[in-house]
């Protein structure tokens, strides 16, 4: 019995309990904020599990909060594997979704699936497009993409606030006292089909394909290996005849595309047409920031974002539904985020330790460095 | 595993139990006398602007119902979110509340879609017009607000109040609500002094509190000694009037508090009136279908003047006099 | 319209407002400075932002001292940055994650404490303007300069000291070895994350500070997340600095004219939708950024935990 906890302790299917693990410390010094609150805390965190395990249209809510997550943390494990920090992602999702929703609106009237697939491509460009500036800056020009980002979000945001109280607004919209900063909605046949009566849909296919798409694209593929190596030894790789800064605006750009494309969903399997409430959040629900959140609980593996984005996405949706059930304020509930958030990315460093602890243990001659899940983290002196 | 782990580990063990042991939460049956209302708010309940002239009024509504044995509600608030938004109307409505409001325009598609499911539960939305019907759904109300009329009013007082003739206007995004009230607050200040300058500032923001301020420095830089603002950020623009000792005038709720001192007049939304009329429909078993608009009128717009300030006479019978005007139809803001 | 721009009300209006724009972010973004120059990168800036302006405002509000308030900003600044530094150090988090965890949880802290212990928007009497005797009445220069409350002074004076410190003193070369060469640095008996420690708790110190900044003194009051999005941008300008206090401050400074700039345009009714003129700060601040930035190079040890080799 004792052999067998110790096998299971040192699995390294074990290791993925770790955050899991974490989470639930966050949350029971959250259960001491609601008792401060006045609020029962069993009473609460039930209301949070029922809210995203709770019923098949919570699984499915659960599902739908994290398809953009899923999304947006592939374009990160991208773009943090070549060491470029994308902060831009709630202004790439932004510029996708104008791009995917002016498409549907003005292209002429063609089949629905074609509308959708050639949508998608467009939001997809139109992320690509938003993430390569600052790719672009960051090779060309030495500005640092941490600083492009922020303030390409800000000018996404303006620019979605012009198009929707403007050129795009909705045409019965124009007319009236209201003047709501909308676009008309996307005929029917263009919308992605739903498992009704819930809210999923089939963008949660297109994100789990590609999932295993960007894995076999990041550990199959020579581009996957040259942004692997440029992100762990940039010197090295540029001896290696690899163009660095190249790879620099490549990575920027796929993970504005991923995040792009993820705009595009949103609106053709959730929405069905643009609106604004003037700021980003509102459109992308900080999808840009949590995305990032997302892949790093992945541990950076395209694959470990699947799981990792269905845990987060829980999260926010049963954290909204101990909102309605139990009437906290919204703001603990961005705490709380925050306090999960910390304490997750704290816990790296024992599933750290435990990774290391086997590696000595096994003694295994590993294929080259850049396969280390973990190489966000790498320490100066390897 | 180290001591620390098993700390942890421990410690997620014990949380995890909580969660576990957690007693079955028993599901209020719906008791056949109370009203249940759910609204859900784009900002804070108590944001000195939109958000809170609804929560306000539903508070009202509560104690003129009799209590909250008579009315129950429960509300989300910050939902700026708009697809969580949409996730809390449906948990609402499956849960039973007899109307669920959703206060912001922004919700609108939301509700197109999720009410149809919910077709003997009422909702309503705004500040919008659209009820749906045409679209064949029967149980949605729509509400909006003539916030130009107040606009109008605010307009004609800052202008026989403004010395300088400058008159400052922060704005969150050009549109919506906002741009209604400015219009009429434009149209009334010009009404009254031609020659008047109204600077008009949007600050492409309805949170930057800092940004709103500083559009307020401008203005009074700009010679500004009355300003006006809408949308939750000018509480900003109100502690730099208060320092510069420019009369402000406020609107969607009350900004008295704020400042006592240079607060003239608010222009308040009450949605009593929308509401009163929408609970009738409901036990009537109507759920929808009818858009209101509240005006200075129908009394769901009114103008809060502050006892504190010393209005002149003049001023507040000019303003009197618009008021009456408008609601006459002999003055169109 | 044009030449309304080259009007003194104008030209001071847009100078005097920058500068007073500027402030928090020079808070901010010198503490982030010391942080990214020791090797640790604090995306929370804005968490303990908001922290910070919420404890300063609201112990202003209850003791009417705005001493005490800016003192208690201090305080729960520093156990932010503390508690900063024990994850990035301590814990070796990815320090661009755990960021986002300190921006969320000051979000939603600073609201929860806001709805819990105040209830409604109120506002205090914070510092108030001290006309400097002599130069304030200069004029042109006075009402730019020497009109505004202590603690915009203080945050200007902040740059030349912050140079000093980290180009002329012992601490800075520690600050600045730990940075490059957490290895060497070690070797040569620095303690690294003891500086490290010290750099963080100053840099959640200062953006508390330029919190308190906002919410008693330039505003006087307090709204949840009312800084909306500074924090951040007063990270970008440490980047745009180049890691350099005067570099920020020339950063600070132009994002800040040039938001000032645009609100004046709005004024004089050039005829750009509203959102472009929002919008021209960021655009310029990237493009001032390409006209002008040389090869520099960040603190190479930047988000690298340090690890003592065996």
């Amino acid at each position: 019995m004792k052999n067998f906890l110790a096998k299971i302790n040192n699995s390294k299917y074990f290791d993925g309990f770790m955050p899991v693990l974490a989470a639930l410390s966050a949350l029971a010094i959250g259960a001491v904020m609601l008792l401060f609150l006045g609020v029962n805390p069993l009473v609460a965190y039930r209301a949070m599990w029922v809210g995203a395990f709770g019923s098949s249209n919570a699984l499915a809510e659960t599902i739908v909060k994290a398809v953009p997550l899923l999304l947006i943390g592939l374009g990160i494990c991208i773009s943090f594997r070549a060491k470029v920090i994308n902060i831009g992602g709630e202004g790439q999702m932004i510029i996708g979704a104008l791009a995917a929703t002016a498409f549907g609106l003005y292209v002429p009237e063609m089949p629905g699936w074609l509308v959708i697939a050639m949508a998608m491509v467009a939001g997809f460009f139109g992320g690509a497009f938003w993430g390569a500036i600052p790719g672009f800056l960051k090779a060309y020009f030495n500005v640092n993409e941490i600083l492009s980002t922020v303030m390409m979000n800000a000018i996404a945001v303006q620019l979605m606030n012009f198009f929707l109280r403007g050129p795009m607004i909705d045409p019965n919209q124009a007319e009236l006292l209201s003047k709501i900063p909308q676009t008309a909605r996307l005929p029917e046949a263009y919308h992605l089909a739903r498992w009704l009566p819930t809210r999923l849909h089939a963008g949660v296919i297109i994100a789990v394909v590609l999932a295993f798409v960007v894995y076999l694209l990041l550990f199959h593929t020579t581009l996957g290996y040259r942004i692997r190596a440029v992100g762990f030894n940039p010197d090295a790789s540029r001896y290696g005849g690899i163009r660095v800064r190249r790879q620099v605006v490549i990575a920027l750009l796929l993970s504005g595309a991923f995040a792009g494309l993820a705009g595009a969903i949103q609106i053709y399997g959730l929405n069905y047409r643009m609106i604004t409430d003037g700021s980003p959040t509102g459109f992308t629900g900080s999808a840009g920031f949590n995305g990032i959140v997302t892949a790093l609980f992945g541990g950076l593996h395209p694959l470990g974002a699947i799981p990792a984005s269905f845990f987060f996405g829980a999260l926010l949706v049963g954290a909204n539904s101990m909102q309605r059930i139990s009437q906290v304020p919204s703001a603990f509930v961005i705490a709380l985020n925050g306090l999960v958030v910390i304490f997750v990315v704290s816990s790296a460093l024992w599933q750290e330790a435990r990774q290391r602890k086997r590696r000595i243990a096994e003694v295994r001659d590993d294929s080259p460095p850049p396969s280390e899940p973990d190489q966000a983290t790498q320490d100066v002196s390897v | 595993m180290s001591k620390m782990t098993k700390v942890f580990t421990l410690f997620a063990l014990f949380a995890l139990l909580l969660a576990a042991c957690a007693p079955a939460q028993p599901e209020a049956p719906a008791a056949s006398e109370k009203l249940r209302v759910a609204v859900i708010m784009p900002s804070a309940i108590n944001d000195l602007a939109f958000s809170q002239s609804m929560y306000q009024s539903l508070v009202e509504m509560q104690a003129e119902l009799g209590g909250p044995d008579k009315m129950e509600l429960v509300y989300s608030e910050n939902m700026f979110v708009v697809d969580d938004a949409a996730a809390a109307i449906r948990d609402y409505a499956s849960q039973g509340y007899d109307i669920v409001i959703a206060h912001g325009s922004q919700y609108g598609s939301s509700l197109r879609e999720i009410a149809p499911d919910f077709p003997t539960t009422a909702f309503a939305h705004g500040t919008t017009a659209a009820t749906f019907v045409d679209e064949g759904i029967t149980n949605v109300f729509a509400y909006e607000a003539a916030s130009n009329e107040g606009g109008y009013v605010n307009g004609v007082m800052a202008a026989l109040l403004s010395q300088s003739n400058v008159i400052g206007v922060v704005g969150p995004i050009e549109t919506g609500d906002a741009k209604l009230y400015i219009d009429g607050f434009v149209a009334g200040a010009k009404a009254t002094k031609p020659d008047l300058t109204v600077n008009v500032n949007y600050t492409g923001s309805f949170s930057d509190v800092a940004l709103a301020a500083e559009a307020a420095n401008t203005h009074v830089s700009a010679g500004a000694d009355v300003m006006v603002g809408t949308a939750q950020m000018v509480v900003g623009a109100i502690g730099v009037a208060k320092e510069k000792n420019v009369l402000w005038l406020g609107t969607q709720a009350s900004q008295t508090s704020l400042a006592p001192e240079i607060v003239v007049a608010n222009q308040i939304y009450d949605w009593k009136v929308v509401l009163r009329d929408i609970f009738k429909l409901m036990g009537e078993g109507t759920y929808g279908g009818k858009a209101y608009i509240v005006t200075l009128a129908n009394k769901g717009l009114y103008m809060e003047f502050n006892p504190a300030f010393d209005l002149p006479a003049d001023v507040k019978a000019k303003a009197d006099e618009t008021i009456q005007g408008i609601i006459n139809g002999t003055i169109k803001p | 319209m044009i030449t309304d721009f080259f009007s003194a009300t104008v030209l001071i209006g847009i100078l005097a407002s920058g500068i007073r724009l500027a402030t928090p972010y020079l808070y901010a973004s010198i503490g982030e400075t010391f942080g990214q120059r020791s090797g640790v990168l604090n995306l929370g800036v804005e968490g303990q932002m908001l922290m910070g302006a919420f404890t300063a405002f609201y112990i202003t509000l209850r003791t009417g001292n705005v001493w005490l308030g800016l003192l208690a900003a201090i305080g729960v600044g520093a156990l932010m940055g503390l508690a900063m530094a024990f994850v990035s150090i301590h814990l070796r988090a990815v320090q661009g994650i755990s960021g986002i965890g300190f921006y969320l949880f000051g979000l939603g802290m600073s609201d929860l404490l806001f709805q819990k212990l105040m209830g409604e928007v109120k506002t205090v009497s914070g510092f108030g303007a001290i006309e400097i005797p002599f130069l304030s009445s200069l004029p042109v220069v006075g009402e730019i300069f020497f009109r505004q409350n202590l603690l915009v002074y203080l945050a200007f004076l902040l740059v030349p000291v912050a140079w000093f410190v980290l180009n002329k003193t012992t601490l800075g070369l520690k600050i600045r070895a730990v940075g490059e060469n957490p290895q060497a640095a070690d070797t040569l008996g620095v303690s690294v994350a003891g500086i490290r420690y010290l750099t963080v708790t100053m840099g959640g110190v200062f953006s508390a500070i330029g919190g308190a900044s906002l919410s008693i003194a330039n505003l006087n009051v307090f709204q949840q997340n009312m800084t909306s999005g500074l924090g951040f941008i007063a990270v970008a300008l440490v980047y745009f600095g180049g890691w350099k206090p005067f570099g920020v401050l020339f950063g600070a400074l132009l994002f800040s004219m040039v938001n000032s700039l645009q609100l004046w345009m709005q004024i004089l009714n050039v005829p750009i939708p509203s959102d472009f003129a929002v919008m021209m700060p960021y655009v310029l601040t990237i493009i001032v950024l390409v006209l002008t930035v040389g090869r520099v190079r960040g603190p190479s040890a930047l988000t690298k935990p340090f690890i003592r080799e065996g």
